[in-house]
């Protein structure tokens, strides 16, 4: 007895108590750390997602004078736009840079000069005649996209401290941008080939428009297909459906369709839409059929929980009163669902947005400069023209990749606040 | 009041109800039918699938696919060329999969389980509101970015970190693409075992608490064996969904199909080889298109069967407090 009082402890200074409390506040701080290293990744992905991406929504433009000589672009005088789109600039514009450097002389050094501004300067020179021909005969003084190398050393991401063969950019480039930097010539101004352009080899000519609504047009056909078949399903199983048989396999299969990896939905719409049903390959059609059977369970699922929210007296009143089962069920329950069902399909679509994986099985993947008029064009989707320009050696993407994920990502945030928004604003609490 | 117009009044009901009924009907089959397109879909996978690659199987023998050690799908274009028969051995793609998953899977569960306990078990409601959303968000990018991250970011980092302590790292790697998956499972994990971890009855908690166990010894003596099938249920998820993974392990883990555990190495998983098979000009019947199609179904075996367990294991794990 003697022994156990001598090692009675009050509650302050049992030292087992202190290690369990110890232990306590440890086990709570590995909790707060495993969260903080989460959202500092979070942080530190965006963080350098925008460092990379802010530069490309300026680019490098030169102003010079050039004159839009008749004989030169429109010889015969026709003044077709087709014509004048294609015509040859490129002496008006070498004529335009010899005239801003009068002192360049040599061949080689030329050659370096005419370098300067970006090969799709004929085309911008080309939209601009044929928008407006007018401008034929006139001299005029036009801002024209630099190359990509100019464009990357004017954003101090060219390593001048490297010798001269190692660098894209040569001193005697430095000394001609210099010049024009004197003159005021040349510029960073708002990118906005970037969001009027399609895909170009050129990162300074390249735009995500084309993707934008390759996008667009996807997700426009699988909402046409996945919203009325996943909330028609819905409804079977919740309102209509008695148990059986075949209510479980369908739900059996839904739960299992969810969990089915991406690119498994991208091989059956290769093998049955391409290969049985002969869509045309690379279109947003085939695209957005594929999209819409990954985001089905998504929606059914929502729109399911949705259904079953809404309490059981608003049937029983509807039937009181003689509706039919359509009735009840389309004229009062459905409408009193929606917001939940609308707020799961957004998220859907948003999922949908973001996919990549299944749509390089059915041909979006290709170079495509044309912007898509519709869902029969071919086109490409906003995450494979990411994957396509971070797969591109010219370091000018880097930073256009990043820019295009930050729309990307600012597509998705603005779906997800629209959902959230939709659930606040319209969702019932019975 | 029996007058002669209650016969007609009857009839145009009866017909009323008859074209109700017509009207129900149709609507139903309606419904039934769209419910229908899901079971179709599935059909679709496994007939799609199953198809090509029974053809794939015919030229290429079944053992030969199951148990061979080397994968390098490059048949001969020409007759006469050499050295091409290609082999079709699925072993080290499994090998370079399973690793990428490992790692990923090491880096998420620890961080998921933690978040998880810290947000069902200790946050306040007000911090857990602000919290949930912002690892949900983590769920919520586009894995085509995870992927351009882990290529430009991470990998640098780490061939950088391994060059300082002299290891030569390539610069696509296990590690890379695992790191960046293992985050991205990281609300996978947390939400599902916080559903779980909330679905153990206060009861429990309670008896704990009042014998004078402290919430930590409660929570690891008590919570978590209680929530133990439904914890495995969501990581086998989890596991099945790093398996199927594609842009970050396209992006970030390369093409070599090595038989190798070194995560510092570049591995290629079956996604991967599926893209690269499948993407670019190619005849449609070509034994390495066919191939595609074969490993493709069996990674939706294995992905299915992991998935049909752990929802399995979560069911029966609900019942059991229901």
């Amino acid at each position: 007895m003697t022994d156990f009082a001598q090692k009675a402890y009050t509650l302050e200074t049992s030292p087992s108590l202190k290690r369990r409390h110890a232990k306590e506040a440890r086990f709570k701080w590995y909790g707060r750390i495993a969260i903080t290293i989460a959202l500092s990744f979070l942080v530190f992905m965006f963080g350098a997602i925008f460092l990379r991406g802010m530069g490309a929504f300026q680019q490098t433009k030169i102003s010079i004078e050039v004159t839009f000589s008749e004989q030169v672009i429109d010889p015969n005088g026709v003044r077709d736009p087709e014509i004048l789109a294609l015509a040859n600039y490129k002496p008006i514009l070498t004529a335009a840079l010899t005239r801003t450097f009068p002192n360049v002389i040599e061949r080689r050094d030329k050659g370096r000069l005419y370098k300067l501004l970006s090969s799709g300067a004929v085309y911008e020179m080309g939209k601009l005649v044929s928008d407006n021909p007018d401008l034929i005969g006139t001299s005029q003084t036009i801002w024209l996209p630099a190359s990509s190398e100019v464009d990357l050393f004017m954003k101090g991401k060219i390593d001048t401290s490297l010798p001269e063969e190692l660098r894209r950019i040569k001193n005697q480039d430095i000394t001609y941008i210099k010049a024009l930097k004197q003159s005021g010539q040349i510029k960073k101004k708002f990118n906005t080939a970037f969001f009027t352009n399609g895909d170009s080899r050129e990162p300074e000519m390249a735009g995500i428009l084309g993707a934008a609504l390759g996008s667009f047009f996807s997700l426009l056909v699988c909402f046409m297909i996945a919203f009325p078949l996943g909330i028609l399903t819905a409804v079977y199983l919740e309102e209509y459906a008695h148990k059986s048989k075949l209510t479980d396999l369908i739900e059996i299969n839904i739960n299992n369709l969810a969990a089915v990896p991406s690119i498994v939905f991208g091989l059956l719409g290769l093998s049955i839409f391409l290969g049985v049903f002969h869509i045309p390959r690379s279109t947003p059609l085939v695209g957005g059929m594929v999209l819409a059977l990954m985001t089905l369970p998504t929606i059914i699922i929502a729109s399911r929980a949705s259904l079953r929210s809404v309490p059981q007296s608003v049937r029983d009143a509807a039937f009181g009163l003689g509706a039919s089962k359509t009735q009840a069920t389309f004229h009062h329950v459905v409408p009193l669902a929606m917001p939940g069902m609308l707020t799961g399909t957004i998220l859907g679509m948003a999922q949908a947005l973001g996919e990549t994986a299944p749509l390089l099985m059915i041909g979006m993947v290709a170079f495509i400069v044309d912007i898509p008029q519709g869902v029969t064009d071919a086109a490409t989707s906003l995450p494979v023209q990411i994957f396509l320009w971070a797969d591109s050696p010219e370091k000018g993407f880097v930073e256009r990749t990043s820019a295009a994920i930050i729309v990307l990502l600012a597509f998705l945030i603005l779906m997800n606040l629209l959902a959230v928004f939709l659930r606040r604003k319209l969702e019932k609490r019975w | 009041m029996k007058t002669a117009m209650e016969p007609s009044v009857d009839l145009t009901l009866r017909h009323a109800r008859c074209s109700t009924q017509i009207k129900e009907l149709a609507i139903q089959s309606v419904l039934i039918a769209s419910s229908l397109v899901a079971v179709l879909t599935t059909v679709g996978i496994v007939a799609s699938l199953a198809f090509e690659a029974f053809r794939f199987f015919e030229k290429i023998p079944l053992t030969d696919f199951l148990f061979g050690l080397e994968w390098s799908p490059q048949t001969a274009i020409r007759e006469d060329q050499v050295g091409s028969s290609g082999a079709f051995g699925v072993i080290p793609l499994l090998t370079g999969t399973l690793l990428i998953s490992f790692i990923a899977m090491l880096v998420a569960t620890p961080l998921g389980l933690l978040s998880a306990v810290y947000l069902a078990e200790y946050a306040r409601p007000n911090t857990r509101a602000v919290i949930k959303p912002l690892l949900e968000l983590l769920a919520g990018i586009p894995t085509v970015v995870y992927g351009f991250f882990a290529a430009l970011v991470i990998a640098p980092i780490i061939r950088a970190g391994g060059s300082g302590v002299g290891f030569e790292i390539s610069s696509e790697s296990a590690l890379a693409a695992g790191l960046v998956m293992g985050i991205m499972l990281v609300p996978f994990i947390s939400s599902l075992s916080d559903d779980v971890i909330n679905a153990v009855p206060q009861s429990l908690r309670d008896a704990s608490l009042g014998m004078g166990a402290t919430p930590a010894e409660t929570i690891t003596k008590v919570v978590l064996p209680a929530a133990t099938p439904g914890i495995i249920g969501s990581l086998l998820l989890a596991v099945s969904r790093a398996i199927g993974e594609t842009m970050i392990v396209v992006m970030a883990a390369g093409l070599a199909a090595k038989l190798s555990l070194n995560p510092l190495e570049a591995v290629t998983t079956i996604t991967v080889q599926i893209v690269t098979l499948l993407t670019g000009d190619q005849e449609f019947d070509s034994a390495k298109t066919l191939a595609a199609f074969a490993i493709a179904l069996y990674l939706f075996v294995l992905t299915l069967g992991l998935n049909v367990v752990a929802l399995k294991i979560v069911d029966k794990y609900k019942k059991q407090y229901d």
